[in-house]
């Protein structure tokens, strides 16, 4: 027993050193983040003489021009929670009619969306942005650096994983729900938004925050529809755009970075368990 | 003969009102939408504006837009609300994934140069006569195998050994969880910024053997990127570790010990063949990431640094003069760059296009072989 309590606490310490380093990385960031380029270059594993730098690196972030927090920080919002709310709902009701219809049709619709599955966005961005363009002059208006094309492109891409997830989870319900409803006198698009849509709520959560995730930090998808410069940037093109004009200012670049994590940080620490939920129970379906 | 002249004509007729429909059908499922308000709009005029309650059998074309589709039937609702509920998703997917998918597998096989200019002409397999003959396409495409062989055995190394270490009985073991997770939701792009700055200027601050930046050795470079993936993403393989062995039956695990086990024989007996199916999600999601590892590059290396290729990797595809390629150089940067930098859009669609081929055999095989060893509880 003695034994047994001296390797627990052993490990105790093993994990602790372990999250230590892996904690390291944000320490230096914010660390770093409160120094002035002189300091960082001699001291850059030091703590910074002066936290009243941070304030001043802030404030030089959010009034810079080529960055535009405030502006890129919004276009995020609106382009993440816009795209989580149509690829969720549309999702739902396209995975919902291809559950109970029972036809051809639909199960190889549904064999269309997992075959999209397979498809890396590296295959179709090419050809995406020329569409794009396509789209753009046979009909005059403009896909690229909006924000409909942008949520129009992540529900395309989105559908595939987020029906094939609601198509098992509807599978699992029972049709009377549905059945004494349409008894009942609703039509089947109030069955639909009145009891289905509910019913969903638990995988609806998982999908929020696994297309969360993804949607907010994704770098590939906007640089090719909105463009590093593009009036509706994201915030990782505005950090990629700092961090390329202003080359080892490294003051500036950690601050930007620390203000682009943090957002998503300060959620972690309200939501934990509903992220972690979501984050890992989608990947085992 | 007369019968089988007759017979032939009630095919060809039948087949042409099955195509006629199947027409009418498609024509519907299109205008669905106008249709729809059109009606609402006329209903706020005439109250019974397209409703076909008093409808009356004319003719088979008519009869079956208003019983498939348009009529207050039971049948005509179902499908109305199919075509309905799929419409914007599957428009969405159709026209933003699988039309780019096809026209992308038509340029593949052209000189396409420039993003829109629409003037490119067929070339047939020259694009991939091209690519398998070009050096640097071949070793990054090398690279990337090696990495991400490295890439999944060290991160599920690292990630099942730490979901072993916080489902043991210790008192932080939230606390870890959390921690260990963290970088996870950061996106790969800023993570790069903050690792660049870590090896290129606090750890060569440091002086002495660390005097030089891992980012700069043509070998290490990888190594580099290695580390920084593996702190990204251990922690969420982590959790899906930790799922699958919090679903061990306790009472096996009990049996086990009273019979005299030591700890690795339970784990060895125990944990392994009960967490295969983890072992199976886990191991694709790092294949299928680590193949397409994109921006933690672009901002880490974007690419670099120069190497002199391998003098083995020289003598294999006969060449005398080995050039400079670039080590971190991965296919997702590859195709990338062929495209935005050098503009060779055609060939760069067909790189994706073998990428694509590869990385779904690839995936198909690790599936296919992690599942036979998979236990059914």
């Amino acid at each position: 027993m003695q034994k047994r309590r001296f390797g627990l606490i052993l490990l105790e310490l093993f994990a602790i050193l372990l999250l230590a380093l892996f904690l390291f990385p944000f320490l230096m960031v914010v660390m770093n983040a409160a120094k002035p380029q002189a300091e960082i270059i001699l001291t850059p594993l030091s703590l910074p003489q002066n936290w009243i730098n941070l304030w001043h690196n802030i404030i030089e972030i959010l009034t810079r021009r080529n960055i535009d927090y405030f502006k890129s920080f919004f276009n995020s919002v609106v382009i993440t929670t816009s795209s989580l709310l149509a690829i969720g709902v549309f999702s739902a009701m396209a995975a919902w009619v291809l559950v109970r219809t029972k036809t051809k049709y639909s199960f190889w619709i549904f064999m269309l969306f997992l075959a999209g599955m397979v498809i890396p966005f590296q295959v179709v961005m090419l050809p995406l942005v020329r569409l794009l363009q396509l789209l753009y002059n046979a009909t005059g208006i403009p896909f690229k650096d909006t924000y409909y094309g942008v949520v129009l492109a992540y529900i395309g891409f989105g559908a595939p994983l987020s029906i094939f997830l609601f198509h098992g989870f509807i599978k699992s319900i029972p049709t009377d729900i549905e059945e004494a409803a349409i008894i009942d006198g609703c039509t089947k698009a109030q069955v639909f938004f009145k009891i289905v849509l509910p019913i969903l709520k638990p995988i609806f959560v998982t999908l929020l925050v696994l297309n969360g995730m993804w949607i907010w930090n994704d770098y590939l998808l906007p640089v090719l529809v909105i463009g590093l410069g593009g009036s509706t940037k994201t915030l990782p093109l505005a950090v990629a755009n700092l961090a390329g004009f202003y080359d080892k200012q490294w003051g500036l670049i950690l601050t930007s970075v620390l203000m682009a994590a943090l957002p998503v940080l300060i959620l972690f620490f309200f939501a934990q368990k509903h992220i972690i939920k979501g984050m890992t129970s989608g990947a085992i379906k | 003969m007369q019968e089988t002249k007759k017979n032939l004509g009630k095919y060809v007729k039948t087949i042409i009102k099955y195509l006629v429909l199947t027409i009418i059908s498609l024509i519907i499922v299109i205008t669905l939408p106008v249709i729809f308000v059109v009606q609402k709009i006329g209903r706020l005029m005439n109250k019974s504006f397209m409703t076909f309650k008093n409808y009356k059998r004319t003719n088979f074309v008519l009869d079956f837009v208003v019983y498939e589709w348009l009529g207050p039937f039971e049948k005509a609702q179902n499908h109305r609300v199919f075509v309905y509920f799929l419409f914007p998703s599957l428009g969405a997917f159709l026209l933003f994934v699988i039309t780019p998918f096809v026209q992308g597998v038509y340029l593949s096989f052209t000189d396409w140069d420039g993003l829109n200019t629409g003037r490119e002409s067929f070339v047939g397999l020259d694009n991939y006569r091209v690519i398998f003959s070009e050096t640097r396409f071949l070793f990054s495409f090398w690279r990337t195998i090696v990495y991400s062989i490295l890439n999944i055995l060290v991160i599920n190394v690292v990630a099942f050994a730490m979901a072993l270490l916080v489902t043991q009985n210790l008192k932080g073991k939230n606390v870890y969880r959390a921690g260990f997770f963290m970088p996870n939701l950061i996106g790969g792009l800023v993570l790069g910024y903050i690792w660049q700055f870590i090896y290129n200027k606090a750890i060569t601050s440091l002086g002495g053997v660390f005097a030089t930046s891992i980012l700069i050795g043509g070998q290490s470079a990888l190594y580099g990127l290695l580390i920084v993936v593996t702190w990204q993403y251990a922690g969420y393989i982590m959790m899906i570790y930790i799922a699958a062995i919090q679903n061990i039956p306790q009472d096996l695990v009990e049996a086990a010990t009273i019979d005299g086990a030591n700890a690795l024989q339970r784990l060895k007996t125990i944990t392994f063949p009960l967490v295969a199916q983890a072992f199976t999600v886990a191991m694709f999601l790092t294949l299928v990431t680590s193949f397409k590892q994109f921006d933690t590059v672009v901002s880490l290396t974007q690419g670099g640094p120069s190497l002199v290729l391998p003098e083995w990797f020289g003598s294999l595809l006969g060449l005398e003069n080995l050039p400079v390629v670039q080590s971190t150089n991965l296919v997702a940067i590859n195709i990338y760059n062929t495209a935005f930098s050098s503009y060779e859009l055609g060939i760069g669609q067909s790189k994706a296009i073998v990428f694509f081929a590869f990385l779904l055999i690839i995936s198909l095989i690790q599936v296919y072989f992690n599942k036979k060893k998979e236990v059914e509880l």
